[in-house]
């Protein structure tokens, strides 16, 4: 079955399609929503503003009014919302804080709210792409200085001066020729009757003045519960009369239950009820896929019944899925010519009229999310109505597709957000609240579904696997002037659509098409590649393998020719200029060009701000090396230096990194430093460990012992964070995803440098210890 | 009838006396503070204190902790205001917070064990602890700041 009714509305599935401008007023009326005046377009004040984002294009665009967003209380209370999901980058402070600082709200009455899944009401809640604060930065700042309008109209009025005669500071509006003051809590009623002000005439405040944004100053709102345990999670939610359950899902991509015997399962104390499960035909999307429920009193009681199950499966037509043929094929596939993406000059010719041709075929394959919290969600059921509770990236995509599932009108849903115990991709989606849902409905009762480990591991949407091959044609002074690049690798397209071989335009704008390098001919390309599992979004994307094998490239064609890594790197970036890459319809993860160009001016600062702060060139001890790589995506540059050191027993230890990110204009630094501290961990466990492998269509691993991630005595023992400052009106850029792909090639890089080895395959595994 | 204390509460169960200690706290008790992670003993999640020692609550059984003392992280301080909790928080260790109860229950007691620990003994007694957001040099420093007061 194919859920794909409007491709245009795909989420984080960009495709480069026009949306039609609609005015939102008018989509308001067409739905018959009265109250609440919601601003219509333009979303932005071009005169104020720079720069344009691609925040309107997304589902349901932007919305911007303060009615929905803030409320005050008589006792001064500021209750902001936070529209998208918390999943550990810190969005749920830092957008509220936006609207803080611009209404000039003490930070300490704030109240962040957590939004329902409500597009028409919010806008936009997909919370994936690295988009947050990129789409939200002007929009927040305008619903803040609205509210502050609003609130200093009130004022005026009430003490019958002109407003421009008095100030919002600190949470009070002052009349300061009269040395009069109201407080926010006092003049809420009165500027809740005020109309909301036309984009167009606010005044935002000047950066100068700011009290909290670039600051870096505040805690994240949920610190104090995250550290007592009262944080709640979708895996906390508990409702009276709620029923835990586990499920059996087919252990093969597209597999069916062919005959189960619950008799045993049934005897388990605890269990209640054994039950099927509908499921959906691969690929439908995020719909389940099926399999028998054991219901319970408690979790654990589900997950030994489930244990105790007798279960026939008809695994499909992926049966005959394995990793070590797979790899083969595509490998076979990188080698002959494919799909035509990019083409500059000839580089057919050039290569074969190259002095020195160097090829790099590099290898990443399948990863899992593993985020901590494993899916889980509760649902409740009755009637027509469903109330969903979990931890959703993408509540407004839940809430459809619940409402799709059940055969009930949207309308008709409510989608809580819980914090997400990690998110990376895998909670973008929700076939875990649809299977809630489902059950729930067959019930007639509240139900949580817990996802074990090993169904996470088992049934999860991995990351691609991928073959990069990369040829690279030398003159004889060592000029690069021709660089082919194939990428052969199964699509996310291909959980949305059967048949798809190629990649869509949004994973080929992730580092294939979008090389930056100053090179004469070009020659970007997909060979076919079909897949067998559910391939889905994976923090950053098909970046990981891209920069993996063109950074590892830049290292390799240094040391064909003795050149230092950095020096290479900035002579391919090449000059300061606006790369326009000669590929139709260019992605550029969702924003205009003209806003996000490919500047290689920021490229390169990124190369020799972390040189100088990382002290690249520095002596290290034997056994230790240095290894740098730099990679725009997310529309941020971020370049990073790892010191590795190998013993002589092969293993492998990460002494210190240093990263530099130009994401732009930021919010908080604080934040962005947590993120790439962590990306580098989870860059570091790929490169180290990560691999998902499949025989007879299964996967093989099943937990954390043969699933492994970098642990405390392993991780790096200094991660230095430098931010570059924003040039005035410079767009802020993405920070959550962007930290990650540049560490492997780094760290590939580095243990070159200090052992002479050179890994085109990931994860390292054993290879050093050769 | 299995008796058990738990944050100081006596607390009783006559179910299946096998049920992992996690799934009674989190389902039966109420105490959701404790999480799962693994099922397995691999990610230290479900990490409590059972009398003074670090235990992951995942593979241990109701009944191995019958007439024992169990503290969560509910119940290691009546205001939330631990060394370590005023620690992670000064740090501001966490970035999606889920395995952080179990990272703070770990840290807890070996501060117990040995109130002065150095980086080396810090990396190696958090081992067990996965955090896939990567806060390790933020939990290292916390535990560190822990140590020497907060």
């Amino acid at each position: 079955m194919n859920f794909i009714d409007n491709p245009g509305k795909l989420r984080g599935f960009e495709k480069n399609i026009k949306v039609e401008k609609v005015s939102r007023r008018s989509i308001l009326k067409g739905l018959g929503i009265t109250g609440g005046f919601v601003l219509a377009a333009p979303v932005m004040s071009r005169q104020a503003f720079a720069y344009e984002t691609g925040a309107g294009k997304m589902p349901h665009g932007v919305v911007v009014d303060p009615r929905v967003f803030v409320a005050i209380a008589p006792d001064g209370t500021v209750s902001i919302v936070a529209h998208r999901s918390e999943m550990g980058t810190g969005v749920r402070t830092s957008l509220p804080l936006i609207v803080a600082e611009e209404m000039e709200a003490d930070w300490s009455r704030v109240k962040v709210q957590q939004a329902h899944g409500d597009e028409v009401k919010f806008g936009n809640q997909d919370t994936d792409g690295s988009r947050s604060t990129r789409h939200y930065l002007i929009p927040m700042r305008q619903i803040g200085a609205s509210a502050r309008t609003m609130l200093e109209q009130a004022a005026a009025k009430r003490w019958r001066v002109p407003a421009t005669e008095v100030k919002a500071v600190n949470h009070e509006v002052v009349h300061s020729a009269s040395g009069r003051k109201l407080g926010f809590g006092e003049l809420a009623a009165d500027a809740a009757k005020e109309s909301v002000p036309a984009i167009e005439g606010l005044k935002l405040k000047d950066p100068r003045d700011f009290r909290y944004l670039g600051k870096g100053q505040v805690g994240i709102v949920d610190l104090h519960d995250i550290t007592t345990g009262k944080a709640r999670y979708g895996a906390d939610v508990r409702l009276p009369g709620m029923k835990y359950a586990v499920i059996a899902r087919p252990p093969v991509t597209g597999g069916k239950l062919t005959s189960f015997d619950p008799e045993s399962a049934l005897k388990v104390p605890g269990v209640e009820k054994v039950m099927e499960v509908r499921g959906w035909p691969w690929p439908s999307k995020f719909q389940p896929l099926g399999g028998v429920a054991v219901i319970a009193r408690n979790t654990g009681a589900a997950i030994k019944g489930r244990d105790a199950l007798k279960l026939v499966w008809d695994d499909g037509p992926n049966g005959k899925y394995e990793s070590v043929a797979y790899r083969k094929e595509l490998e076979e596939a990188s080698r002959k010519p494919g799909l035509v993406l990019r083409q500059e000059g000839d580089a057919d010719a050039a290569l074969k009229g190259a002095d020195k041709v160097i090829v790099g075929e590099y290898y990443v394959p399948h990863l899992a999310h593993v985020s901590m919290e494993t899916p889980v969600a509760v649902a409740d059921v009755k009637g027509d109505k469903a109330e969903i509770w979990a931890p959703v990236q993408s509540p407004g995509g839940t809430r459809e597709d619940v409402a799709k599932t059940l055969g009930i009108p949207e309308a008709n849903v409510t989608v809580n957000v819980t914090l997400l115990g990690g998110g990376f991709g895998r909670k973008s989606k929700c076939d875990f609240a649809l299977e809630a849902a489902l059950l729930s409905k067959e019930l007639g009762a509240p139900v949580k579904v817990q996802w074990t480990r090993e169904d996470d591991i088992h049934n999860g949407f991995l990351h691609t696997v991928s073959v990069e091959r990369i040829e690279a044609g030398l003159d004889k002074s060592g000029k690069v002037i021709a660089w082919r690049h194939r990428s052969v690798a199964p699509s996310i397209a291909s959980t949305f659509a059967a048949g798809t071989v190629h990649q869509a335009p949004f994973e080929i704008g992730m580092g294939l098409v979008d090389m930056p390098f100053e090179i004469a001919n070009i020659s970007c390309e997909n060979p076919e590649a079909a897949a067998h599992t559910r391939i889905g979004w994976f923090r950053s994307v098909s970046n990981i393998p891209r920069a993996f094998a063109v950074q590892s490239m830049v290292g390799e064609i240094a040391q064909a020719t003795g050149r230092d890594q950095k020096q290479m790197l900035l002579e391919l970036i090449g000059s300061p200029r606006i790369v326009k890459p000669a590929v139709k319809d260019l992605w550029n993860y969702g924003e205009p060009l003209d806003s996000y160009p490919i500047d290689t001016a920021r490229l390169s600062k990124v190369v020799e701000l972390v040189a100088e702060k990382g002290e690249w060139g520095r002596q290290v001890p034997k056994g230790h090396g240095l290894g740098i790589a730099v990679h725009r995506s997310f529309v941020s540059y971020i370049a990073t230096i790892v010191e590795v050191a190998v013993d002589e027993k092969g293993k492998l230890a990460v002494p210190r990194v240093d990263t530099a990110i130009d994401c732009g204009t930021y919010v908080n630094p604080e934040r962005i430093a947590s993120q790439i501290e962590g990306a580098v961990i989870m860059g570091l466990s790929l490169a180290k460990y990560g691999e998902i492998t499949f025989k007879d269509g299964k996967v093989q691993q099943k937990n954390f012992d043969d699933f492994q991630v970098v642990r405390m005595d392993e991780s790096p023992i200094v991660t230095n964070v430098y931010i570059v400052p924003p040039g005035p009106d410079t767009p802020p850029s993405g920070v959550g995803e962007p930290g990650v792909p540049p560490f492997a090639p780094a760290l590939i890089n580095a243990i070159f440098a200090a052992t002479g080895k050179r890994i085109r395959s990931l994860p390292i595994g054993k290879q050093l210890e050769a | 009838m299995i008796k058990v204390k738990i944050n100081g509460q006596e607390q009783s169960w006559d179910g299946d006396p096998d049920l992992p200690l996690l799934w009674f706290l989190r389902d039966e008790a109420g105490l959701t503070g404790t999480k799962y992670g693994c099922g397995q003993a691999l990610c230290g999640a479900c990490t409590v204190i059972v009398d003074k020692e670090a235990v992951r609550a995942c593979i241990t059984s109701v009944n191995d902790v019958a007439g024992r003392e169990v503290t969560t992280i509910e119940g290691l301080h009546p205001n939330g205001d631990h060394p370590v909790q005023k620690a992670w928080r000064q740090v501001n260790v966490p970035q999606c917070g889920f395995c952080q109860a179990g990272q703070i229950m770990q840290a807890a007691a070996l501060l117990m064990d040995n109130p002065k620990p150095s980086h080396d003994q810090i990396r190696e007694a958090m081992a067990g602890n996965i955090c896939r957001c990567g806060c390790y040099q933020r939990i290292e420093n916390a535990v560190h700041l822990a140590s020497t007061g907060v």
